[in-house]
């Protein structure tokens, strides 16, 4: 399943006021190793269904890769309850998302 | 029990699991993190025969199709040692162990370091080894490469598009990379070449700052940049299998054009293997060679 698309609209009511984790993913459409990492986050997102997967385009959202100091990508940023907990960069293994976010 | 377990997924391992697939050979390819190697992070491949430019992610996903449609299995698990038991090997990864007649490595390279103290906590802070991943977050600013290869100088052009300057820094007086990438980045005007140089601190207040550059003679110089692109080579992934496999001093697998291994049974390809020429296309063409001589040693196996 795809995933759901952030922007700098909905990004309060899906990412900060989510009852759940959510894993963002800010990603572009000419970076590599985001690609790579896209269909390991949809099998996350299918395997786990108490924590939200959400794609965060950096070009069209530039002001919410600003306001979280994204300067390098793939970066996967979990979020608790509107909080950044945990941080990742670069294209990382299916094993090493789920230890980020306690998956199986 | 796998005729061919083939350790690696990149341009190497794919096309190995092709030729071993037409040869109807049963194959797994294990994987640590996703399919493509180093070269999804290639932009634009422009010296690979046939396709006069092709990105990288396109061409890792048209390589693993292909693998995959000839029937190769593929697993994400992390190889973490392989035992010689004779005519079965087993390799062992983070989650099972699998068995095979024979074994190719195809692990390919990562990155190399600067080797500088605070370098690992400023990655995404400034400190880059993808200038076409995070070359897009430095518009306007200074960058510094570091390096003198094909990768360096492909940085540094690409740069000079988005960067408002780009320090490019070599601690020889010559480059190693392509002639026509050089002579294209003598054209461009905000660019300065900063030869017999070695990168010796990055100054960080939370973000890279500034980096101090120490010349051959001992000479230190301050550049105020807001991120470095280090590409100054890569690291063969083999340090796993060092008890079993003969590596040279550089950690690369000892291997002739025939990727036979010390091990009987056991084959390499592609960037981990010691060799003059590391590039995509004798990376697929290791593949070849690799699995010929694999099927060629099963099939002579009672």
């Amino acid at each position: 399943m795809a995933l759901v698309e952030i922007n700098k609209d909905n990004f309060d009511s899906k990412v900060l006021k989510s009852e759940s984790m959510v894993l963002a993913d800010f990603n572009a459409d000419w970076c590599g190793p985001c690609k790579m990492l896209k269909p390991i986050l949809e099998s996350i997102s299918n395997e786990n269904k108490d924590i939200k997967v959400v794609s965060i385009n950096i070009d069209s959202e530039d002001e919410l890769a600003e306001a979280y100091n994204v300067s390098s990508i793939p970066c996967l940023v979990l979020f608790d309850k509107g909080m950044e907990v945990k941080r990742s960069i670069g294209l990382v293994s299916k094993d090493a998302i789920n230890d980020m976010i306690g998956g199986k | 029990m796998y005729d061919i377990i083939i350790v690696g997924a990149g341009p190497a391992g794919l096309t190995a699991a092709i030729y071993a697939r037409r040869a109807s050979k049963k194959v797994l390819v294990l994987e640590a993190k996703s399919y493509g190697g180093q070269i999804i992070n290639t932009l634009d491949i422009a010296n690979y025969p046939v396709e006069a430019h092709i990105s990288g992610f396109e061409f890792a996903t048209k390589l693993y199709n292909q693998a995959k449609d000839l029937g190769t299995e593929f697993i994400f698990e992390k190889v973490t040692n392989i035992n010689d038991k004779e005519h079965e090997k087993e390799v062992v990864t983070t989650k099972n162990t699998y068995k095979a007649k024979a074994v190719i490595l195809a692990t390919g390279a990562d990155n190399r370091k600067l080797g500088l103290d605070n370098e690992e906590e400023l990655v995404g802070k400034g400190v880059s080894y993808c200038a076409t991943c995070d070359g897009a977050f430095y518009k306007n600013k200074n960058v510094a490469v570091v390096g003198g290869g094909n990768t360096a100088l492909e940085d540094a052009l690409y740069l000079t598009d988005i960067a408002s300057k780009v320090y490019l820094i070599h601690r020889r007086d010559e480059f190693r990379g392509e002639d026509t990438t050089v002579s294209l980045l003598k054209e461009k005007d905000n660019i300065e070449f900063i030869y017999n140089s070695n990168v010796t601190k990055l100054n960080a207040n939370d973000r890279l700052e500034s980096i101090e550059v120490t010349d051959k003679d001992g000479k230190t110089k301050t550049i105020e940049v807001s991120g470095i692109f280090v590409a100054v080579g890569r690291i063969p992934e083999n340090e796993n299998f060092r008890r079993l496999i003969n590596l040279d001093d550089k950690g690369y697998v000892i291997a002739e054009e025939d990727c036979n291994t010390n091990v009987e049974g056991i084959f390499v390809a592609g960037d981990n293997r010691k060799k003059e020429v590391r590039q995509l296309v004798t990376a697929t063409s290791d593949g070849a060679v690799a699995a010929t001589n694999a099927i060629k040693y099963i099939n002579n196996l009672k």
